[in-house]
């Protein structure tokens, strides 16, 4: 495209297509719910320091008179065997599962992309049977294992868990991204660009990618909660951020040893999981809805 | 047809060779120097050198890869360090107790959410088809170990109905070893008590294991019979008077198992690295709580061994599930489309 029919798109067209989008996307009320609930934990996790109700006891706090006190007035999801408010806690480690969520896809999404791109194109060449050789390798261990193994071996950080489950994410982009271009490139006006000699980078770029953006978007979001998810499996056994700053994986594994008589330790983290990896899923099908093109 | 099938077994040697190679990278490369890893930061020097040369540190990365190759194509998986056994003599204790329990659990998966789906689609849009589709979002959002954290509290404290740690019971004694499998070998002895507390060790761990698998497979199967029933074929069947059961459960169900297929292979994988957590929590003597704790305690050579076997019993999951394919689609099967 050239920036004269660039222009010819004016504002009030713009502001059509995004209601237009707007009105696919609420045509589930699920959705919405979807979308309000990833808001939440975003605007929640951002401003955790004004929000939360103690921001002190993220850190190394102790304060053994208040601790293991059942869900009251002033602590609404209690307190922890050292007296650390829970939802404090929660909203904190909800900056690190959206960094956890955002910071993979970054990686994973250009490298596992571009991969795609290049083999679909060159499909039949050898170095898209090498770079699909190296997919299905990536591909023959559960993404769990992988991202475990990885993990295990790094020293447990945060960023070391992001890596680990970068390694095992990247394939099923260029799986995805491959798939679409393989049929992409064949199209009329991948081959009028070819025709007119248009650069590589452009065919790929400019004519291959941006049609293949509804499903990657889709693919995005709904991989944001399973990142976010792995994620806590893996802080979980102990493989992700470290104690004392507070990560849903780990306030679930400590709380569970105080079960059931100090259920809510556990519990409440398990519910901030499960509501995050919802609120992303139920986006991601509106997501789904918004895109596609069938009325 | 059969060089079909060649072609495709030869690919998957490749994978698996490609996979040893990774697994080494993973296991030899990244944490630099293995042999100190392991050992720990206060092992005396020797120790490490004597360790070092007897993994082969001491050689090129390329050499190193081939002898342990080589190793492992003669099952000889190196010594664990936790154990203080040759890997393989842990697998072969350890490998039958999670292949038990995760294909009870993709038993119980594959057959519920295949029911599932097929109910919701049989009921679109009565109540019944919104308990399934909540229960299916509760399903896929919950990570098992949150479930096994559940079950645990529910049947452990609240209703002692099932056991929920180990394999078996205090009172009874371990069969006699055939399959390893415990429920396999108690009925093979002809012990029904020894069965039935197997089974009931086993149910809750299974249970936990397969409710995101289950969801996801009732989900795809919903869509995808929703999608075909109003293909032409549908509904020249139906014009022809063909019951409405028939036709769901003959010529509906059929070609829209297809994307269940594919999608319960994947998950039947997500079902070996999710009891990484489950075995864990249930405290069942399994393969993946073997490979947790290896992989917590960086015992190197157990935790190579038992990502390879996983690799391999995936792969083999993913050829059963291509042959299942070809089987439900005469394009796959006679074209020998497959992936392409």
């Amino acid at each position: 495209m050239n920036n004269k029919q660039e222009k010819v798109v004016t504002k009030r067209d713009k502001y059509e297509n995004i209601k237009q989008s707007w009105y696919k996307f609420s045509l589930n009320k699920m959705s919405v719910v979807g979308l309000v609930v990833v808001c939440l934990v975003a605007i929640l996790g951002v401003f955790e320091p004004i929000i939360a109700p103690f921001p002190t006891h993220v850190g190394a706090y102790v304060n053994f008179k208040e601790a293991s006190i059942p869900p009251n007035t002033t602590y609404w999801m209690g307190t922890d065997v050292f007296g650390r408010d829970i939802m404090s806690r929660i909203f904190y480690a909800f900056r690190g599962a959206l960094t956890m969520g955002i910071g993979v896809l970054v990686v994973v999404v250009p490298l596992g992309g571009i991969l795609g791109l290049i083999a679909g194109y060159w499909k039949g060449n050898w170095i898209s049977t090498l770079i699909m050789r190296v997919t299905d390798v990536f591909l023959a261990l559960p993404p769990l294992i992988l991202a475990l193994a990885v993990s295990a071996i790094l020293r447990p950080t945060l960023l070391n868990s992001m890596m680990a489950i970068c390694v095992s994410w990247w394939p099923w982009y260029t799986r995805l991204i491959y798939g679409m271009t393989t049929t992409l490139r064949n199209e009329l006006y991948v081959k009028s660009a070819e025709l007119l000699g248009a650069s590589k980078g452009h065919i790929l770029f400019r004519e291959i990618l941006p049609n293949c953006l509804g499903p990657l978007f889709t693919k995005m979001t709904l991989d944001m909660g399973w990142v976010i998810l792995t994620g806590a499996s893996l802080s979980f056994v102990g493989l992700g951020e470290q104690p004392p700053i507070p990560s849903l994986g780990t306030m679930v594994s400590d709380g569970a040893k105080f079960l059931p008589a100090q259920w809510w330790i556990a519990i409440f983290p398990a519910l901030a999981i499960m509501v995050i990896v919802l609120g992303f899923n139920l986006m991601g099908d509106g997501i789904k809805d918004m895109l596609s093109s069938e009325e | 047809m059969l060089v079909n099938w060649l072609k495709r077994i030869g690919t998957y040697l490749l994978v698996l060779l490609g996979l040893s190679i990774l697994v080494f990278i993973i296991g030899r490369v990244i944490p630099g120097d293995p042999a100190r890893q392991a050992l720990g930061p206060r092992a005396p020097e020797e120790v490490v050198q004597a360790l070092r040369v007897e993994m082969h540190l001491d050689k090129p990365f390329v050499t190193q890869y081939v002898l342990w190759l080589k190793g492992a194509l003669r099952m000889d998986l190196g010594k664990s360090l936790m154990t203080r056994r040759p890997v393989i003599v842990d697998i072969k204790e350890f490998l039958p107790a999670t292949l038990e329990i995760v294909s009870i659990s993709a038993l119980f998966m594959v057959l519920g959410g295949i029911l599932l789906g097929i109910l919701s689609t049989k009921y679109a849009d009565s109540w019944l088809d919104g308990v399934i589709r909540v229960i299916s979002y509760l399903g896929i959002v919950s990570p098992a170990f949150v479930w096994a954290i559940i079950f645990i509290l529910i049947f452990g404290y609240m209703l002692p109905l099932f056991p929920t740690t180990g394999r078996l019971g205090l009172s009874i004694i371990s069969p006699p070893t055939v399959t390893g499998m415990y429920t396999i070998d108690f009925l093979l002895n002809g012990d029904i008590v020894g069965f039935k507390d197997a089974l009931s060790h086993l149910l809750l761990p299974a249970i936990a294991l397969m409710l995101g698998g289950l969801a996801q497979a009732a989900r795809i199967t919903r869509s995808s019979m929703t999608e075909n029933s109003t293909k032409d074929y549908i509904l020249a069947e139906k014009a022809y008077g063909i019951p409405e059961r028939t036709i769901l459960l003959t010529y509906l169900l059929k070609p829209s198992l297809i994307p269940t297929v594919s999608v319960l292979s994947l998950d039947i994988a997500a079902l070996f690295g999710n009891a990484f957590l489950v075995e864990q929590l249930f405290n069942y003597p399994g393969l993946s709580r073997y490979g947790m704790q290896a992989m917590l305690n960086k015992d190197l050579n157990a935790m190579s061994a038992v990502v390879m076997i996983l690799g391999i019993v995936f792969i083999t999951v993913n050829i059963l599930s291509d042959m299942v394919v070809a089987y439900l689609d005469p394009r796959v099967r006679l074209l020998g489309g497959g992936n392409e």
